[in-house]
């Protein structure tokens, strides 16, 4: 099992070489001029040329490779521009704020999708189905943006349920000890439950609309893997011995069918954690995704590679992850396959 | 009833409070909320320090706030009761006398004026600061400059507590720009300390932490979403400010601002819609400001060193084609100051901005464009700068409609943000529209960068004018010699000129526009268009 995991470790390597040097020349390819973005609206021609200097970016693009790999092999992802921070700094900082959020969201999602849709394999054609159908297609047809907006104005504009959308905690919080990055996990171990509740509040509506945002291919997934399952010979046997209609689905029939909907998961995981950037705007949420892409306007370099290089990275982590899990719930899976 | 029982149910119906609606606060939280001031803004700074390579628009803010300069701006009142810098009157911050000589001036320290780790400021400071924004580069030099400041040994340490600045020529402006953001004086023992040899300013370290003597210190600066001040209770630049800590927070979304602003949540945002601050502004709930941008103007540019703009009549064709009152009313909602229709018998005074006389006449329009030699008119396209689409899209569809209507058309170029300033440098962009505005608020420094020959990178249309130049010239001259008759007569020159040869054509002066609550007072309007937080108060 070591030794496997070690080659599949391996084996993402060329994938990652490539990942830097594709985003490395896409950076480079892109219309803005750093400099003249950041000498800002006074600047003289020499002014933009001094901080072209300063920048480094005067140098061949080869030199200026160079360079960004020697960084990178002691970690150093550069600087952002426009913040003003280290790029790895950053990422540290705003990762765990994305993945909570992603991973409740995720929560959200399969704690709706997962009983609707076998639900809706046990009995199909009937209204709990077709329940199904129209949620996971609203859920999939309405724009996240739009859904958390709709959301702030109704819980928190007209009704005032929801604390105010202004990120991870309220302004007359502060933040808990900094333990994984994860406020509700953090606020727990610093045996602070009123920030964990603060925190919570604050996560709930972005959470949803997350949710709401990725129910249709989990519960679209279950309901078809789940249906396939239900027709096979096992379940007629189970069924033929009498076993509870509970016992038949949850304990025979789920467990072989949780295979296609792990893999979904997966993929919604690392979509969701790259595509929260709207959410994250709306909830003014101080994640990864907002920052790449305001990265990206500024033709800030350092960050926008730091970022795709980092989600690289979590797909290779999340594949190899899931491929265990295979293991673990169909013993007849290998890694090696 | 006694105070402990008073304490006590008091305490209750906060708990009780805090059952029914979690929204409320504890008393403490309260407590802490009437000394705290919450700021809403869509981007936050990037730097803190003016000094620093690239630093944007909001770490000016930070600099402002928690930096002194030796002589800052008087307020005035305007008629609509809007405190607003006097552009005339100096008040002095870290100095505690200024002395103005033939060609030089001296400035004596506040004796009792210490940075915010305790130590005093003293001359030697001022000199360090002063060099370093003379000598990094980038912005802070070119703004120096823009007052004559260039050079380290214009700046004279006299003893401990005077120091004296040298005028390389005499130049109104050099007075003036000791008061922008970027003479700040900052603790040079204390940044001496973190330079390093690639660095020698510790350009790094102000990037990250605040080392001045003003009134607030950033306590707390988590780059695009928060940055949290705390008062500098020893501060000696003026009377002590009423707020205790500051918290701005980035909301990028406008509307959610909106709703923090009306749901209560957030006391001050000063970049909504136009639309949305039109909305706040009718429904009564909160206090709305609206400023003209001093020294500030949108305009139509044209580049003149090129076929069809290059041609008198076709730029007079255009400054009559374009559907004023429509921008106005469709894409500013009437918050903004036209610049345009003065009457036919109006005298040009010796002011800027100042409205033109052309109008939207779409007759006089064609004709001029026939006289031209483009009766059918022609093809060309119309840039704008996508980092203000919210104003600048809708004015471009106008007049894109507009000049249709005398055979001209114009393709749309939406340039994003980042590559604007490069565009605008290369000067080849045929028609576009753009804003300029100068921090010094006098006629002829918005001249000389947007009309003189010299031409700078605000000269967006590459005018070229031997009598225009004579006309600058001359009015710099005489102001820095105090003549008022030659000068006014040379600013009416050259703003007539202008107008005339109309190789730009203003729309109007935007509104700097703040939404607060009613309880928030203190709003000042500085040529920074920034907020003051030394002024403001709650309750």
């Amino acid at each position: 099992m070591g030794s496997m995991l070690l080659k599949r470790v391996l084996a993402a390597i060329p994938s990652l070489i490539g990942v830097v040097i594709v985003t490395f020349l896409l950076t480079r390819a892109l219309p803005g001029d750093p400099a003249a973005y950041f000498a800002g609206p006074a600047a003289t021609k020499e002014a933009i040329e001094q901080i072209r200097a300063t920048l480094g970016l005067d140098q061949p693009l080869i030199i200026q490779f160079f360079h960004y790999v020697v960084d990178l092999a002691h970690g150093d992802l550069g600087k952002s521009l426009t913040t003003g921070q280290p790029v790895a700094e950053e990422i540290r900082a705003r990762l765990p704020a994305s993945a909570e959020l992603t991973l409740l969201g995720l929560i959200v999602s399969m704690a709706i999708a997962i009983p609707l849709g076998i639900m809706a394999a046990t009995k199909p054609g009937s209204i709990i189905d077709h329940t199904c159908r129209i949620v996971t297609t609203a859920g999939v047809s309405l724009p996240v943006f739009f859904t958390g907006l709709i959301l702030v104005y109704v819980f928190y504009y007209l009704l005032g349920w929801a604390p105010a959308p202004l990120g991870r905690l309220d302004v007359f919080y502060s933040a808990p000890p900094t333990v994984t990055g994860f406020y509700l996990i953090d606020s727990l171990i610093a045996r602070d439950p009123e920030t964990f509740v603060a925190a919570l509040k604050q996560l709930i509506l972005p959470a949803l609309t997350l949710g709401i945002f990725s129910l249709a291919p989990i519960a679209r997934m279950t309901r078809a893997s789940m249906l396939s399952v239900l027709s096979s010979d096992f379940v007629r046997t189970a069924r033929a011995s009498g076993l509870a209609p509970y016992t038949v689905i949850v304990t025979y029939a789920f467990r072989n069918a949780m295979l296609p909907v792990i893999t979904t998961l997966g993929m919604v995981f690392s979509f969701l954690l790259g595509a929260n950037v709207l959410v994250e705007k709306v909830f003014a949420w101080p994640g990864i995704g907002s920052f790449a892409v305001e990265a990206l306007i500024a033709s800030d370099f350092a960050p926008v590679q730091g970022f795709v290089l980092t989600m690289a990275i979590l797909y290779v982590a999340l594949n190899l992850l899931i491929d265990v899990l295979y293991g673990l719930i169909d013993p007849r899976v290998r890694l090696e396959a | 009833m006694k105070r402990r029982d008073f304490l006590k149910s008091m305490t209750a119906l906060a708990a009780g409070g805090a059952v029914s609606a979690p929204a409320v606060f504890s008393p403490a939280r309260a407590q802490g909320r009437q000394e705290t001031l919450l700021i809403v803004s869509e981007s936050g700074p990037n730097n803190l320090d003016i000094h620093g390579i690239g630093t944007n628009v909001p770490g000016y803010e930070v600099s402002w706030n928690c930096y002194d300069r030796l002589i800052s701006h008087e307020m005035k009142t305007l008629p609509n009761g809007t405190q607003y810098y006097d552009r005339d009157k100096f008040k002095l911050e870290l100095a505690d006398d200024m002395n103005i000589g033939d060609m030089s001036v001296t400035f004596k320290l506040k004796k009792n004026a210490t940075f915010q780790d305790g130590k005093p400021v003293t001359a030697k400071d001022v000199k360090w600061s002063l060099d370093r924004a003379v000598t990094v580069g980038g912005f802070p030099t070119f703004q120096m400059g823009a007052g004559s400041l260039t050079k380290p040994e214009q700046f004279v340490v006299l003893d401990d507590n005077t120091i004296r600045v040298d005028f390389l020529t005499k130049d109104r402006l050099t007075i003036p720009d000791l008061a922008v953001i970027v003479p700040c004086v900052v603790n040079s023992e204390l940044v001496k300390s973190k330079v390093t040899d690639k660095d020698p300013w510790g350009l790094e370290y102000t990037k990250l932490n605040t080392a001045g003597s003003g009134a607030y210190r950033v306590t707390t600066w988590n780059a695009g979403s928060e940055v949290i001040l705390e008062r500098f209770d020893n501060w000696k630049g003026g009377p002590l400010p009423k707020m205790r800590r500051i918290i701005w927070r980035m909301v990028p979304s406008a509307g959610n601002r909106r709703a923090l602003l009306e749901r209560g949540d957030a006391d001050i945002s000063y970049d909504l819609p136009n639309k949305d601050f039109v909305e706040l502004r009718d429904a009564g709930k909160l206090n709305i400001v609206s400023t003209p941008y001093s020294n500030g103007i949108q305009y139509i540019g044209m580049n003149v060193k090129t076929p069809p703009f290059d041609n008198l009549k076709v730029r007079q064709a255009i400054a009559y084609a374009i559907p004023y009152q429509k921008i106005m009313d469709a894409a500013l909602f009437g918050l903004a100051k036209p610049l345009y229709g003065a009457p036919a018998d109006a005298k040009t005074e010796p002011v800027w901005p100042e409205a033109h006389k052309y109008n939207t006449d779409l007759a006089k329009a064609k004709q001029l464009l026939a006289e031209a030699g483009y009766p059918e008119g022609f093809e060309t396209t119309l840039s704008f700068d996508l980092g203000f689409a919210g104003v600048n899209e809708p004015i471009c569809v106008l007049t894109q409609e507009s000049l249709a209507q005398i055979g001209i058309k114009t393709t749309i170029n939406k340039i994003p943000g980042a590559t604007w300033r490069t565009e605008l440098n290369k000067k080849v962009m045929p028609l576009y529209t753009n804003v300029f505005s100068g921090w010094l608020d006098y006629p002829e420094y918005f001249f000389i960068w947007c009309y003189h020959g010299k031409n700078s990178i605000f000269n967006t249309m590459s005018y070229q004018s031997p009598e225009m130049d004579k006309l600058i010239d001359g009015a710099g001259a005489a102001a820095s010699v105090g003549d008022k008759a030659t000068y006014d007569k040379d600013v009416d020159g050259f703003v007539d000129l202008a107008f005339a040869d109309i190789p730009r054509i203003p729309l109007y002066q935007p509104y700097v526009n703040v939404a607060m609550q009613k309880n928030i007072s203190g709003y000042q309007y500085w040529f920074h268009r920034r907020l003051d937080y030394r002024a403001l108060a709650k309750g």
